[in-house]
């Protein structure tokens, strides 16, 4: 019964991505009809200058928000886990949750709308294009780092940072040497969290960027809008291909991590 | 110094913009770039409520917020259900399958937002996939008529949504103990008593924080139902989207933004003291 419940669950997560799969390798240039086995989509892909050009202006971004995300979100986590109850805390953590729940409409629509007035007020940013989207991913990136910081911090023995500040570390060098080693993994999921969402953002990217930077969802988006090619078929191939290499990946370091990891003495 | 640090990045990137949505709520339209006028002009207070007076002009809006939170707590609904039977089917798999099977339901993810929503088109359209395969088996004789509607848009946000509530509900359910289950079926207890007396309960505040995180974001979604749904069924999202893309009218664009948020404020404070727990 529970079997059956998540084979099912997992079918319908499924049938359309496999479906698309499939017809990516499909000779016909309607996409989901049949047309006997080809890669010509795939070569067609490769050909698209402004996809390629939207995928690594994509890249660039989610990499650059993603850095500046766990930055922010490692100082907003922080402050959360160790400033204890200071005035304006509740206010404070209402702001630093606020991208988390906020729709992404509104989200996009708010900092825009903070770009125009600054623009006016101080002239910067003189134009709006992959820096108001990279300071707008990164806006919504740092809540999610700061959660996962927050949470890391509070389960952390604080007896670790107070015997290296017994033994005389001054306070940045118990950072940099217990504190930041203990708390980089939730730093590394933040991050990866942080460029995953940047990658596949339409919605705030459509409000905040301007001509000329166009990032792949939103190039995606407007194609779709026009109509569906095989490419997309293709290039979903492509990502999920990636996607799976990286999960894969991850496995065999995580399962090496296991073996190596001396037996506990309990 | 940190905390000043702290303060400064929130001021700027969640707390300004979210004040200048509220502020621009009263804003009026004027040509120019951009096309408006602050409420807040170099002689003081000019603003207007002429924005804000279109919101309750018609039914338009309200109808857009009906459907919005309808199609939401729908969607969050069916996410909850299938979700919860996901997670159960994941918690009870061998510990060692567990993680392949979370990955299963997250690698989806990893096509995209847009493409997953493009393969949903394919099957559904008239030319697509489901038509076709009905079609040749003479199941129908007509194409029907499955893109562009509720049930499209439904299937698209379900699908794009399902893993915000397999993910809490699982962490709950892999926690649970074992012999709390045991013990209700070794006193004689079936198993759907078992599930229902036990199971549920230890589960439902999990369960409630998967119904909002996947009711909250639906509520104002735009890339589904503009891709998906009927070009007349407008949802507040998509409201929000038209006033300000379209009909370039952004201070109707912030008074609804803000009027989204008042509505949410209930199921947000909601999850939050969830998510505290």
């Amino acid at each position: 019964m529970r079997r059956l419940f998540l084979a099912l669950g997992l079918c319908f997560l499924w049938a359309p991505i496999l479906l698309m799969a499939a017809y990516a390798f499909s000779e016909s240039r309607t996409p989901y009809v049949w047309g006997g086995f080809s890669l010509r989509w795939f070569a067609a892909l490769a050909a698209n200058e402004r996809l390629i050009e939207a995928a690594w202006l994509s890249l660039r971004i989610a990499a650059g928000s993603a850095t500046l995300a766990t930055l922010l979100g490692l100082l907003l986590g922080w402050v959360l886990a160790r400033h204890g109850p200071f005035a304006g805390r509740p206010l404070f953590g209402a702001l630093a949750g606020a991208p988390l729940v906020l729709p992404e409409v509104v989200m996009g629509l708010a900092l825009l709308l903070l770009f125009v007035a600054l623009q006016g007020l101080l002239g910067w940013p003189a134009q709006r294009g992959a820096l108001t989207v990279w300071l707008a991913h990164s806006a919504l990136g740092m809540a999610y780092v700061a959660v996962l910081v927050q949470a890391r911090l509070a389960a952390l023995d604080p007896r670790l940072e107070e015997a290296a500040a017994d033994l005389g570390a001054s306070p940045f060098a118990v950072f940099r040497t217990i504190t930041l080693p203990l708390i980089a993994p939730s730093l590394a999921a933040g991050w990866g969290l942080a460029f995953t969402l940047s990658l596949d953002d339409v919605v705030l990217a459509s409000f905040v960027s301007g001509p000329g930077a166009t990032t792949l969802p939103v190039y995606l988006f407007s194609q779709l809008r026009l109509g569906l090619t095989p490419e997309a078929n293709a290039l979903a191939v492509v990502l999920l291909g990636l996607a799976g290499l990286g999960l894969f990946g991850l496995a065999v370091i995580l399962r090496r991590g296991r073996v190596e990891t001396p037996p506990s003495r309990e | 110094m940190i905390r000043t640090a702290a303060w400064l990045a929130l001021g700027l990137l969640v707390a300004a913009p979210l004040a200048i949505v509220l502020g621009m709520g009263f804003g009026s339209v004027a040509p120019g770039v951009p096309p408006v006028r602050w409420p807040i002009g170099a002689e003081g207070w000019q603003g207007s409520l002429e924005a804000w007076s279109l919101l309750f002009a018609d039914g338009y809006y309200l109808d857009a917020f009906l459907r919005a939170l309808r199609l939401a707590a729908l969607t969050a609904t069916l996410c909850l259900v299938i979700g919860f039977g996901m997670a159960l089917g994941i918690a009870s798999a061998r510990p060692e399958r567990q993680l392949l099977l979370l990955a299963l339901v997250l690698l989806p993810f990893w096509t995209g937002f847009v493409l997953r929503l493009s393969a949903w088109v394919g099957l559904l359209r008239d030319s697509g996939w489901i038509n076709t395969v009905l079609l040749s088996l003479g199941l129908i004789e007509a194409p029907l008529a499955l893109l562009y509607t509720e049930g499209a848009m439904l299937a698209g946000m379900v699908h794009g949504y399902l893993p915000f509530a397999v993910l809490p509900l699982y962490a709950t359910l892999a926690r649970r103990d074992p012999a709390l289950e045991e013990a209700a079926a070794d006193l004689g207890a079936s198993p759907f008593t078992v599930f229902r007396t036990v199971t549920l309960p230890l589960a439902a505040p999990a369960a409630a924080a998967a119904f909002l995180l996947v009711f909250i974001p639906a509520a104002g979604e735009v890339v589904i139902p503009e891709l998906l749904g009927a070009p007349d069924s407008i949802l507040i999202g998509r409201a929000i989207w038209a006033e300000f893309f379209q009909t370039r009218d952004w201070p109707a664009a912030a008074a609804l933004a803000t009027a989204l948020l008042a509505v949410l404020l209930l199921p947000v404070a909601l999850y939050q003291r969830l998510a505290r727990r």
